[in-house]
Formats: C-alpha cells, sequence, structure tokens
C-alpha cells in the first residue's frame, strides 16, 4: 500500500510520522504501527535491500518466522553488505524462534565472522559462537 | 514499473487494515 507525503503539500503527516528528514520512507504493519524506518537516500540495490527488511520485519513482528526468515535469506546474500550481515543474524533469530532450538544460532555467529568480521551483527552474535 | 501512490494517509491505513498489507510511506521534498 504505497503513500507519497511530499513536504509541500503534507506538512501535517510530516509530523504525525515523525518524519524530520526527507527522503523518509517507513514501512508499517497492516494495523499502522510502524516497523521499519529508512532515512536518507540510498542507491537503488540498497535501497531495495532495505525495503526488503522492512517487510522481513513486519512478518518478523507478527511472529510469521517461516514468511521473515524467507525474506531474511533471500537479503542473507545480498550485495548491500551490512543488509546482508543483518538479515544473517535476524535469520537466526527466525530459526530459534520456530525451533526453541538455541543451537541453530551458532552457524549463523560463524558466518558472520567469516563474512562479516568487522560488523556489529558479528558482534551481537559473538555470544552464539560457543 | 509505475507505482500507483495514494494521496490519502487515513484511507491508505484503513485499506491496509482491510486487506491485511503492510503500508509504505514515502516523505519526500523532491521537486515535482
Amino acid at each position: 500500500m504505497p503513500l507519497e507525503a511530499h513536504i509541500k503539500e503534507h506538512a501535517a503527516w510530516f509530523k504525525r510520522f515523525d518524519a524530520v528528514w526527507t527522503p523518509t520512507i517507513l514501512v508499517m504493519d497492516p494495523a499502522g504501527t510502524e516497523r521499519y524506518r529508512i532515512e536518507g537516500y540510498l542507491p537503488l540495490n540498497w535501497f531495495r535491500a532495505r525495503l526488503e527488511m522492512g517487510l522481513a520485519r513486519v512478518a518478523f513482528m507478527r511472529k510469521k518466522w517461516s514468511d521473515a526468515e524467507k525474506l531474511y535469506t533471500s537479503m542473507a546474500g545480498s550485495d548491500a553488505g551490512s543488509v546482508a550481515a543483518e538479515a544473517i543474524y535476524w535469520r537466526a533469530v527466525c530459526q530459534y524462534k520456530s525451533t526453541n532450538d538455541h543451537t541453530v544460532l551458532t552457524p549463523a555467529a560463524q558466518e558472520l565472522s567469516e563474512r562479516y568480521p568487522r560488523s556489529e551483527w558479528k558482534l551481537k552474535s559473538d555470544p552464539w559462537a560457543h | 514499473m509505475l507505482v500507483d501512490w495514494i494521496k490519502d494517509v487515513d484511507a491508505a491505513l484503513e485499506t491496509a487494515k482491510s486487506q491485511n498489507k503492510p503500508v509504505l510511506i514515502d516523505f519526500s521534498a523532491a521537486p515535482a
């Protein structure tokens, strides 16, 4: 459901949704709750990857673990590096949420350590490594 | 691909709810 808000025509919407910079993209769930925010310009492949992450977050917050995992899996191979690292992390969380098996987290920590050793997501996964 | 942008926020939120679809809002200052 795409909605366009221009600062000259819809200033009240900027205030209503706390959009304080342009471009800002909000991804909201069907109930109208904000689930993901993209602030600032991105090149097309990064923008698309962030949008996919937003849709994955919507599924995740609705506890649709399988749907979210599929989206995160597709993003895990993205050429947008920090998006891919984030997707690997959240894909593992989806796997854990759907199985309650903590051992699914360790391979994700190993993958992050190998592919994105300098990323924040590698640091967040460090407790999973052992 | 052309996007069929909606211009009414409350209508969009209501439709999203009834159709169980997510909403994307693009806040822009770009010249028309």
